[in-house]
């Protein structure tokens, strides 16, 4: 008796072979056509090698009012948690009885901290700062944790290149699976 | 919920059923014995002959009074209000909808999770999402770019599958140091089981013509957070689901509505809610929700990235806490296996701590990928017992103990915890969690 599993595979694989064999008709085919003027502000995943990162630049210290007005008050003035997650902190820790993981201390890719930032803060009302505010709030945040200098300009040429303490600490477990 | 007497209507105790042969300590008995005569044979003598007369030919209030007339959409008996989710919230009042609800597994039966009990685990509230307006858009490395209506995703070819959906996360009360005292539901119930129905995933990508260079797929939520997660394309193209409907009904809000992803057997974070955008790229893109959470702490400080499958899982639901048990005698054991590997091969189930183990009987309604119901009867001689289940799938994976989970992973692990579980049953009949 078939799986649901193998018949799921089965029907995708029927209309598959529709598409391929010939007779396009036969497929739904009911998606509409989307150009790249489509994807403007709806395409906004950023990649480690900083693929999607749009222009603009900011430094730590541009972002200082803006980290106390906006972030502070969940995040603390020095990213060491309050009602919110800690940013800075817990170098060392992550072998020891109370690993602390923060994005100085834990996360790999400083693009990441770009990406969430623009998808997700601030929490109360996220997508509301512009890619400017996004850039100052990131070398912020990397210049708590020591990453950067609090005048270095973070922009999409540097951001991928910034190396974050952590970056050897994963072991990607899909790749190093057993293929059997 | 702890000391809550359900009655032993509910967890059937069979009493004056001719003894059948013990199969493992602590009053385990055969799988195969009695099933159907001890249930006929329990009802009977559950019942006191005397209540039973006293009301016999005496018409119930009910019975003359006429009954309300039909309804738009049904909801359960009054009496039976107390089944509900319990819910849970991250950090307060500044994020009121980071959180999440646990599934009272140890009120429910069968396989299916009815939808308004499905667990939730969201991470910036539930969207109300107006289904006219949403899209479903495939891009990235494909050769068309195509938006989906919901309407369009309507009229494509459907099919159905019955699958659990885990958070990554569930379970991790039983990481404490000592074992929290709540029920069963409140520890294991960040996972449910629906048959859920929608369009194979590979089926719209072979519309899109997926570009060989596409090896991964982010899938993106249209929640207040835009929660995102980096999938392969082999699971994609394997059995990934873009599901409309949950046991027969449109998802749920907090399901996700107007559509969901479903990766049947790999941890709920990826089976992403309010689907709107799927991108087509050649690597994960380390997302903040696979890199600084759904990560796994390694004891040398290192981390595992990208651990997907829901390792092999069971639990007893019927009885834990919050059960009283009515006195020594006949019980039925009951409980829910599952494996991200696909079938559950065999559930063991142990009433002295594990120092020997009987094999449960799995009901007939068990599928890959799904909640397996197993059961087996047994004999409680009054004394105090540990009982646990233990479950094996199809790979010959077997549940480790929490000693065997907690020395994989460093401190603070909190995701992939499947450890089996300890009820411990004390002489007057109640149901605690043990190590």
């Amino acid at each position: 008796m078939p799986t649901e599993r193998s018949r799921i595979a089965t029907l995708a694989a029927a209309v598959a072979i529709a598409l391929c064999v010939a007779n396009v008709s036969a497929a739904p085919d009911l998606g509409e056509p989307v150009s790249a003027a489509d994807l403007v502000g709806l395409s906004i995943t950023i990649g480690p090698d900083g693929n999607g990162l749009p222009p603009g630049r900011g430094t730590a210290i541009d972002g200082v009012d803006l980290y106390v007005d906006r972030c502070a008050s969940c995040h603390g003035v020095r990213g060491q948690g309050r009602t919110g997650p800690a940013l800075a902190g817990g170098a060392g820790t992550l072998a020891g009885k109370a690993p602390v993981r923060t994005v100085g201390s834990y996360w790999p890719h400083a693009t990441t901290l770009f990406d969430y930032i623009r998808r997700a803060m601030p929490y109360d009302n996220p997508m509301s700062l512009t890619n400017e505010q996004v850039y100052q709030l990131t070398a912020y945040v990397l210049w708590l944790n020591g990453i950067v200098g609090r005048d270095e300009s973070i922009d999409a040429r540097t951001l991928p290149g910034v190396k974050m303490p952590n970056r050897a600490g994963f072991v990607n477990a899909w790749d190093a699976r057993d293929r059997d | 919920m702890r000391g809550t007497r359900y009655g032993p209507g509910v967890l059937t105790r069979f009493a004056n059923v001719s003894d059948p042969i013990p199969v493992a300590g602590g009053g385990l008995l055969s799988r195969r014995a009695l099933l159907k005569g001890a249930m006929v044979m329990g009802a009977g003598a559950a019942l006191p002959a005397t209540a039973a007369n006293e009301h016999l030919g005496a018409a119930m209030a009910w019975q003359k009074t006429p009954g309300r007339p039909p309804t738009g959409y049904g909801n359960p008996s009054r009496f039976e209000s107390a089944v509900t989710r319990t819910t849970y919230n991250r950090y307060g009042a500044i994020a009121l909808g980071n959180g999440g609800s646990f599934t009272p597994l140890e009120r429910l039966r069968g396989t299916i999770t009815p939808n308004g009990l499905h667990f939730e685990r969201h991470h910036q509230g539930v969207p109300d999402i107006d289904p006219a307006k949403h899209r479903l858009v495939v891009h990235g490395l494909v050769r068309r770019p195509l938006r989906f209506s919901i309407d369009a995703l309507g009229r494509y070819p459907m099919t159905s599958t019955t699958a659990f959906i885990e958070c990554a996360g569930n379970s991790f009360p039983n990481t404490n140091d000592k074992p929290p005292q709540v029920t069963c539901g409140e520890i294991h119930g960040l996972v449910s089981c629906s048959e859920w129905t929608g369009v194979p995933l590979a089926m719209l990508l072979e519309e899109a013509g997926v570009r060989t260079d596409a090896k991964w797929i982010v899938a993106e939520g249209a929640d207040a957070v835009s929660m995102h997660r980096s999938i392969p394309i082999e699971k994609a193209r394997d059995d990934a689901l873009v599901a409309l409907y949950q046991n027969g009904e449109r998802l749920r809000p907090e399901q996700g509505y107007p559509v969901r992803l479903l990766l049947p057997g790999w941890e709920g974070n990826m089976s992403v809610k309010w689907l709107h955008r799927l991108e087509l790229v050649t690597a994960p893109v380390q997302a903040r929700d696979e890199t600084s959470h759904y990560t796994d702490a390694l004891p040398d400080g290192r981390a595992l990235q990208f651990t997907f499958e829901m390792g092999v899982k069971s639990v007893i639901t019927q009885p834990s806490p919050g059960w009283m048990l009515q006195g020594p005698g006949y019980y039925d054991i009951s409980g829910l296996a599952w494996s991200g590997a696909g079938h559950v091969a065999r559930v063991d189930v142990s009433a002295d701590g594990g120092r020997t183990w009987a094999q449960a009987e799995l009901l007939e309604t068990a599928q890959p990928f799904a909640f397996t119901r197993f059961r087996l009867p047994w004999r409680w001689d009054g004394g105090p017992v540990r009982l646990m289940s233990r479950a094996m799938d199809e790979r010959e994976q077997i549940q480790p103990t929490r000693a065997e989970w907690l020395q994989r992973y460093g401190a603070k692990q909190r995701y992939h915890y499947h450890a089996i579980q300890t009820w411990q049953v004390d002489d007057m009949g109640e149901v605690s969690n043990a190590y």
